[in-house]
């Protein structure tokens, strides 16, 4: 057992933590209102870093690294508070090309590599609870080709993907892990809508509908009926992704909220040396270690293949829900006043965590599943 | 002991509600139902206190002689239980509950004339000046000085935390008037004109992209001394005495119980994998009645703040407990209500729920506005004394610690 970073390890997060503190406009993206396209510059430099290439095998032109490595550039994307568009484009898009066949690999991936590429996974639909198998939208067979009808909702960077992944139908009912298929769309097609919003937190996305759209049978990714399981792998690769940026967001919550208790005076003390703040900053203190402990916990059983892998997942999943609550709650009313406004980060921070919990499911879903696990 | 509603009660209650089917007008019930925090837009809240002041219904909390209605303590409860149910957006505060019973309790004879019908009319809309950049939850230490020079005051400082400073006429606030002795002792209690020179108003943009809050900022700002309510230093007796006119004056309950009802509804129409509603999630039930169980039991804590204050008696400690339980439970409310809709809540349209605005709702009316009632929620435990300080006055004041 061994929870120290590689040496190659270790560089990757000093130069995320340097770039992130060093060239990252954190501030102008935070008080960007509008939506706005991938800021060119930023997603370049994403490339150059080799950040984009990460996860993917050295004979698709990526680095071959592990959820490790993603872990550690998480951590620190989280930490900087990054809004941009990298669980989307290479954790959500990437996951599933990186198991998509060879000609679809060599298609995409260099393009998304070399940063020339942003994709979408379209999973979630209107009043129905996430879950993968909870797919509604229909994909009918009409003479070799499919025909996709629905409406999709939340699609992360749908506003800006090349290529968006349509989780769809073609035969089972909502609720049925089979008849899931994959769909590779490109967003110009006929019968294509896409309405962007933005998020909560400041990222973006679309919704899609889309009205006879006509895909021939190469927009498949995995075989007809089979997307369940490589889907509900990367969305497990996603929650890692998330835990690991919620460990980095929940530190700089932590350490601006006692930073803030030892200089902020009321009643002519720091505030910090109040027992009943004092012991709160405590409990978010081991809510965040805990949430740390999970991380691995998830992350390590994943990359190992344990056979309670998925369970472990859930839990984090849970965890970044829980914790996240707690610990950006707690930021904000000991932040009195100031933790309710725009200007400082933690409020930025609150609302990243806080979505965080919506994506994926919640804590109570994931909790049931842990228990059914 | 007994829970009969008197038959009066119950006619009352008919009445309300015939009243607020003819009276609320489409624009009034959208700000009603896109309302987000204790403050409603300010043009619909205002076009709404017309009608009620029409009706004289404004401040039913009043004494009859100055505007009040005269019901009864329950007369009181159904009116708002009724307006909650209704979705009527909240009348802004500042005027009617705060500035309102401050003047009829210690203004002058002129002071009460000029200004209690302005209020209750809508004429001016009121903000409040206490909280200061170094004076929040202490808010005895604040620091704007007021200094004495002939027939007025001239007053220098900040204020922060302005709800509606924004768009107020009129600010009440307090301000030092001797730096000696205990803080307390030095605080006098001021009305002012917002624009009156020297006086700067700064938007604070929040967590919601609202700029409901501001910064007050004072240049030598004169203020006529016939201006001030109460006697020079005493402002604290005035602030003081806002807070027992205010005792059992706000329920929580019956909002929170609509909203939960409301939480309902929504989660019925929420389709789980396992192809039932959310509502029948075991899990979701559970949560959501603990939080009922609760409100009911709020409900009762203010049913006998309000009988004790039927029968003449000081609700005491019981007074204490409310703001800390029902802002606590309205954050959990607005918790549930962002985990019942999952991602749907993360869709961030604030332009949306701007009456009149033209950004058109992508998802269901109810979806637009759980996440800011979620991020609003969060100042409630923070504002009008945190609920820190306020779990301090009971461990004082009640417990005798």
């Amino acid at each position: 057992m061994n929870f120290s970073l590689s040496d190659e390890q270790q560089m990757l997060a000093d130069s995320a933590r340097r770039f992130v503190q060093g060239q990252y406009h954190a501030e102008a993206h935070r008080n960007n209102k509008a939506l706005t396209p991938v800021d060119p510059t930023l997603w370049r430099q994403f490339a150059e870093l080799g950040w984009l290439a990460l996860p993917f095998d050295e004979d698709d032109g990526g680095l071959g690294a592990g959820l490790v490595e993603t872990m550690v550039l998480m951590e620190e994307l989280g930490r900087g508070g990054v809004i941009a568009p990298y669980l989307a484009t290479v954790v959500l898009g990437g996951g599933v090309l990186r198991r998509a066949d060879a000609a679809c690999r060599a298609r995409y991936l260099p393009d998304l590599v070399a940063g020339e590429l942003q994709l979408a996974l379209a999973v979630d639909e209107q009043e129905r609870v996430f879950a993968p198998e909870n797919t509604a939208l229909q994909a009918r067979e009409e003479g070799g080709d499919f025909v996709l009808s629905g409406r999709k909702i939340l699609v992360l960077n749908g506003d800006q993907a090349d290529r968006i992944l349509v989780l769809a139908r073609t035969s089972g009912e909502p609720g049925d892990q089979h008849g899931l298929s994959l769909f590779l769309l490109d967003p110009h097609s006929q019968g294509v809508t896409l309405a962007p919003h933005r998020l909560v937190d400041g990222h973006q996305a679309a919704q899609l509908r889309l009205d006879a759209v006509r895909l021939s049978a190469n927009a498949l990714i995995f075989q007809k009926g089979a997307a369940f399981a490589p889907v509900r792998e990367v969305l497990d690769e996603a929650v890692l992704a998330l835990g690991a940026e919620a460990v980095g967001a929940l530190t700089v919550l932590l350490n601006d909220t006692v930073e803030y208790s030892k200089t902020r005076k009321q009643f002519g003390v720091p505030i910090g040396h109040f027992q009943v703040l004092q012991h709160r900053m405590a409990g978010m203190f081991m809510a965040l270690e805990q949430t740390r402990s999970l991380l691995l916990a998830a992350t390590l059983k994943t990359l190992e293949g344990h056979d309670d892998a998925r369970q472990a997942v859930h839990a984090l999943k849970a965890q970044i829900g829980r914790a996240g609550r707690h610990i950006a709650q707690e930021a904000v009313q000991i932040h009195g006043g100031m933790g309710m406004t725009d200007e400082l980060a933690v409020g930025h921070y609150f609302k990243r965590i806080t979505a965080m919990d919506g994506l994926f499911g919640g804590a109570d879903q994931h909790l049931a599943a842990f228990a059914r696990a | 002991m007994d829970l009969q509603v008197p038959e009066q009660e119950r006619h009352f209650r008919e009445e309300v509600r015939a009243f607020l089917d003819e009276s609320l007008t489409p624009d009034i019930l959208e700000a009603g139902r896109r309302t987000t925090s204790v403050f409603a837009p300010v043009k619909e809240a205002m076009a709404w206190q017309r009608i009620l002041h029409k009706k004289g219904w404004a401040a039913p909390h009043w004494p009859k002689e100055y505007g009040g209605t005269g019901w009864s303590v329950g007369q009181r409860a159904v009116f708002a239980e009724e307006l909650v149910r209704a979705e009527a957006p909240p009348l802004i505060p500042m005027g009617l509950q705060m500035c309102g019973p401050c003047l009829i309790g210690f203004g002058t004879e002129e002071q009460k004339a000029h200004y209690l019908p302005r209020i209750l009319s809508g004429e001016d809309l009121w903000c409040q000046g206490y909280s200061e950049p170094g004076a929040g939850s202490d808010l005895a230490s604040l620091n704007t000085f007021a200094e004495s020079d002939g027939d007025d005051y001239v007053i220098n400082g900040t204020k922060i935390w302005t709800t509606y400073a924004h768009h107020a006429n009129r600010m009440f606030l307090l301000v030092r008037t001797r730096r000696d002795g205990k803080p307390q002792a030095g605080i006098t209690f001021l009305l002012l004109d917002m624009d009156t020179p020297g006086i700067t108003v700064e938007p604070i943009v929040g967590l919601d992209e609202v700029p409901e809050q501001c910064q007050v900022f004072f240049d030598n700002v004169r203020v006529p001394k016939r201006n001030r309510v109460g006697g020079e230093n005493d402002g604290w007796t005035v602030a003081k005495y806002l807070l027992t006119f205010e005792r059992g004056g706000q329920d929580y309950a019956p909002a929170l119980g609509v909203q939960l009802q409301r939480l309902k509804q929504i989660a019925a129409r929420q389709t789980t994998a396992g192809g039932g509603s959310l509502r029948d999630d075991p899990v979701w039930a559970h949560k959501v009645a603990a939080c009922e169980s609760e409100v009911l039991a709020l409900s009762f804590t203010e049913k006998r703040i309000k009988s004790a204050l039927s029968a003449g008696k000081d609700p005491g400690a019981l007074s204490s407990m409310t703001k800390i339980l029902g802002t606590e439970l309205q954050q959990r409310v607005t918790e549930l209500g962002i985990e019942t809709l999952g991602s749907q809540a993360l869709v961030w349209q604030p332009q949306a729920l701007v009456p009149g605005g033209d950004d058109e709702p992508l998802g269901p009316e109810y979806a637009l506005t759980s996440m800011a009632a979620y991020l609003n929620a969060r100042a409630c435990s923070i504002y009008g004394g945190s609920n820190e300080v306020q779990r301090g006055i009971i461990a004082k004041a009640v417990l005798g610690l």
